[in-house]
C-alpha cells in the first residue's frame, strides 16, 4: 500500500531502530565486556571499543565453570527433552483423536489439566518423588496390601527405591511430564480429513500402520516446531537442575554461571563473567537465529 | 470436534496413551497430592513421620509478614513487568506491521531476546546495571550513592523488572506481529480508501481485532513472571535487599530447600498453585469466548 506519511514514517523508523538499539544493547555489551582486561572492563563507563583479552577471558571462565562438560550436558538434556515431547505427546494425541475407547475423555481432562501448574510451582514434592521414583508405585502396593502379601508368601520386604538425583533421567522426566505437545499434535490431527484415514483402512492398515506411514511423514512441520521450543525450554531450565544436581558430573550450563559470581556482597570479576555469559547463551541463540521460522510456527500453534 | 473414522481396537488406543500417563501420575499427579499431604501435616524435627496439624501451616503462613511482603512484590514485579513488557512490544509490533524498508530486518532481531536464558540475562543486566561498573555506574558519579540494587529495595526491583521485561519483549513481539498480520491486508486499504490515516486505522481496525491476543499474552505474562522470574532473581539480587525481591517461587525455593521448612514450602505451593489456578480459569474464559467471537 503506497502512502505518503513522512513524519509517521520517521516516527517508525526512530522507535523501530531504538527497539532495535536496546534489543542488541545487552548482546553487545556482553561481548566487548568479556574481551576487556580486568581494570578496563572495571572503568566507568566501560569503554566501548573492544579489548585484547577476549580469548583469555573465554579460556578462564571455560575452565573456571568447567563449561565444556556442562554444555554437553545441556545438550544432551535438551535433546532429550525435545525428543520425548516430539514422541510421546504424538503417540498420547493419536491415542486420544483416532480411538474411541471409554473413559477417553477423562484421559484427555487429566493431561490438560497438567498445562496450568509447572514445575516449578510444585517443585518441592516432584524433588522428593525424583529422589526414588518408585515412591508412588510403593505406596500404591503399601495401601492395597501387595506389599504385605508379597512379605507372607515369599517373606521379601518390598521396598521399591530408584533415586534419579543426579541423573539425566531425572533432567530430563519431570520436564516431559507436561501437556504442551499433546494439544499441537491434537490440534493438527483433527485437521486431517477423515478420507485419508478411510483410503488407509481400505487399503488395509491397521492403526499402528497408519499411525507411522501416514501420521507421523505428514506431523514433521509440527514436529519440528515442537522439538525446536522444547529444546530453548529444556536449554534454559534453571531452577529443576540446580535442585537435582548436587553432584557436578550433572550441572547443566545455565546453572554453572554461579560459579562465575561471588555470593552475595561481592564484586565478580566483570570480564570472566560476562565471557562466560557469552558462552552459555550463544547455543540458543543460535537455534532462535536458524530455526526463527519454527520458533514462531511452533509457539503460536503450542500455545493457543 | 471428534473424528468420524476411528480405529477399533481399544487396546492398542489405550497403549498409546500408557507412557504419557505414566509420567504426569509419577511427575505430576503424585507431586501434587504430595503437596496437599505435606501442607496439612508437620514434619517431625528427628524423624517419627508427619503429624496431622490441619490448616495451622496456613494459618501461620498468612499471618507472617514475610509471605505478605512476598506477595507483594510479586505481584508489583508481575504488573509492572508485564505492562511494560506488553507496552513495549506492541509498539514495535504495530510499526515494524508498517511494511517500510526494514521492517523484514526488525522482524527477525527483535525476537532474538526471547532464546536467551533468564539466569543468563540476568547476569548480563547485573553487569549493565552495576552500581560499581558498567553503565549505569556513570550516575553514581555524578550523584554519589544514587543508584544502588545492592542496598535499596526499590533500585533492586526496578533490575529484575528490567531484566525480565526484555526477555518478554521479544517473547510479546512473536504473538503481536502474528495478530497483526493475520488481519486480512484488504481491511486496512479499505480503511485507507475512506480516508483514515494510520493512527485512526490502528485504534479502529487493528487494536479491536487484536484484542484476544492482549488478552492471551495478559495472562501468559503474569503467569511467567511468577515462574520465569526465578533465575533472574536468584543471580541478580538474591531476594534482597531486606526481602524486597523475595519473589513468591524464590521464597518456596529458599524456605524449602534452604530453610529445610517442606510443609511450609508446601503450603506456600498449594496458595501459589490456587493462585495460578484462578489465572488460568480467567483464560479458559476468555478461550471460550474467543471460539464463540470467530
Amino acid at each position: 500500500m503506497v502512502e505518503r506519511t513522512p513524519i509517521l514514517n520517521f516516527v517508525t523508523h526512530l522507535v523501530l531502530f531504538i527497539g532495535f538499539l536496546l534489543a542488541i544493547a545487552p548482546f553487545v555489551i556482553v561481548v566487548i565486556a568479556s574481551s576487556h582486561n580486568l581494570k578496563d572492563v572495571n572503568d566507568v563507563p566501560m569503554s566501548l571499543l573492544p579489548g585484547s583479552d577476549f580469548w583469555l577471558n573465554i579460556k578462564t571462565a571455560w575452565t573456571t565453570a568447567d563449561l565444556g562438560p556442562k554444555l554437553l550436558n545441556s545438550f544432551i538434556v535438551a535433546t532429550g527433552v525435545a525428543a520425548g515431547k516430539v514422541i510421546i505427546s504424538a503417540l498420547t494425541a493419536f491415542s486420544i483423536v483416532y480411538f474411541r475407547y471409554p473413559g477417553r475423555t477423562f484421559i484427555f481432562w487429566l493431561i490438560f489439566v497438567t498445562l496450568m501448574l509447572p514445575l516449578e510451582v510444585r517443585i518441592v514434592p516432584t524433588y522428593a518423588v525424583v529422589a526414588n521414583v518408585l515412591t508412588p508405585y510403593q505406596a500404591i502396593l503399601d495401601v492395597t496390601g501387595i506389599s504385605w502379601l508379597i512379605e507372607k508368601v515369599s517373606g521379601v520386604q518390598v521396598s521399591l527405591n530408584l533415586g534419579l538425583l543426579n541423573s539425566y533421567p531425572g533432567l530430563i522426566l519431570p520436564l516431559v511430564a507436561t501437556a504442551t505437545g499433546t494439544f499441537l499434535y491434537r490440534q493438527f490431527f483433527l485437521t486431517i480429513p477423515d478420507e485419508l484415514t478411510e483410503a488407509a483402512r481400505m487399503d488395509g492398515a491397521g492403526a499402528l500402520r497408519f499411525f507411522i506411514d501416514v501420521l507421523l511423514p505428514l506431523s514433521r512441520t509440527n514436529m519440528a516446531a515442537l522439538g525446536t521450543i522444547m529444546f530453548l525450554y529444556a536449554w534454559n531450565q534453571y531452577l529443576w537442575p540446580l535442585l537435582i544436581t548436587t553432584d557436578q558430573s550433572h550441572a547443566m550450563a545455565v546453572t554453572e554461571l554461579k560459579q562465575l559470581i561471588p555470593n552475595v556482597g561481592g564484586i565478580p570479576e566483570w570480564n570472566i563473567a560476562m565471557a562466560g555469559t557469552l558462552i552459555v547463551m550463544l547455543p540458543p541463540l543460535i537455534v532462535v537465529v536458524a530455526m526463527q521460522r519454527w520458533i514462531v510456527r511452533g509457539l503460536i500453534a503450542t500455545e493457543k | 470436534m471428534e473424528k468420524r473414522v476411528t480405529f477399533g481396537s481399544w487396546t492398542i488406543g489405550i497403549l498409546f496413551a500408557v507412557p504419557q500417563l505414566l509420567l504426569i501420575f509419577t511427575f505430576f499427579y503424585w507431586p501434587a497430592g504430595q503437596a496437599v499431604y505435606w501442607s496439612l501435616t508437620l514434619q517431625q524435627p528427628w524423624g517419627g513421620g508427619n503429624v496431622w496439624v490441619g490448616l495451622d501451616n496456613f494459618r501461620s503462613i498468612l499471618s507472617n509478614a514475610d509471605y505478605w511482603n512476598s506477595i507483594t512484590a510479586s505481584l508489583v514485579f508481575a504488573a509492572i513487568s508485564t505492562g511494560l513488557a506488553m507496552f513495549v512490544a506492541l509498539v514495535l509490533a504495530a510499526l515494524t506491521d508498517r511494511q517500510l524498508a526494514g521492517s523484514r530486518f526488525y522482524r527477525v532481531v527483535l525476537i532474538w531476546p526471547y532464546g536467551i536464558a533468564a539466569p543468563a540475562l540476568a547476569l548480563a543486566f547485573r553487569f549493565i546495571l552495576a552500581p560499581e561498573a558498567g553503565f549505569l555506574s556513570v550516575i553514581n558519579r555524578m550523584w554519589p550513592g544514587i543508584w544502588d540494587p545492592g542496598l535499596d529495595g526499590a533500585d533492586a526491583m526496578a533490575s529484575i523488572i528490567v531484566a525480565f521485561s526484555w526477555k518478554y519483549v521479544g517473547y510479546n513481539f512473536i504473538f503481536f506481529l502474528a495478530a497483526f498480520q493475520a488481519i486480512p491486508r484488504s481491511l486496512i486499504e479499505a480503511a485507507a480508501m475512506d480516508g483514515s490515516g494510520v493512527v485512526r486505522r490502528f485504534w479502529d481496525i487493528q487494536f479491536p481485532l487484536i484484542t484476544p491476543t492482549i488478552f492471551f499474552l495478559l495472562v501468559i505474562n503474569i503467569t511467567e513472571s511468577f515462574q520465569d522470574s526465578f533465575g533472574i532473581v536468584d543471580i541478580m539480587t538474591s531476594g534482597g535487599p531486606a526481602n524486597a525481591t523475595n519473589l513468591m517461587v524464590y521464597k518456596i525455593y529458599s524456605d524449602g530447600f534452604k530453610g529445610l521448612d517442606f510443609s511450609g514450602a508446601a503450603a506456600q505451593s498449594i496458595i501459589l498453585m490456587v493462585l495460578i489456578i484462578v489465572l488460568t480459569i480467567f483464560q479458559f474464559r476468555f478461550i471460550e469466548r474467543r471460539v464463540h467471537y470467530q
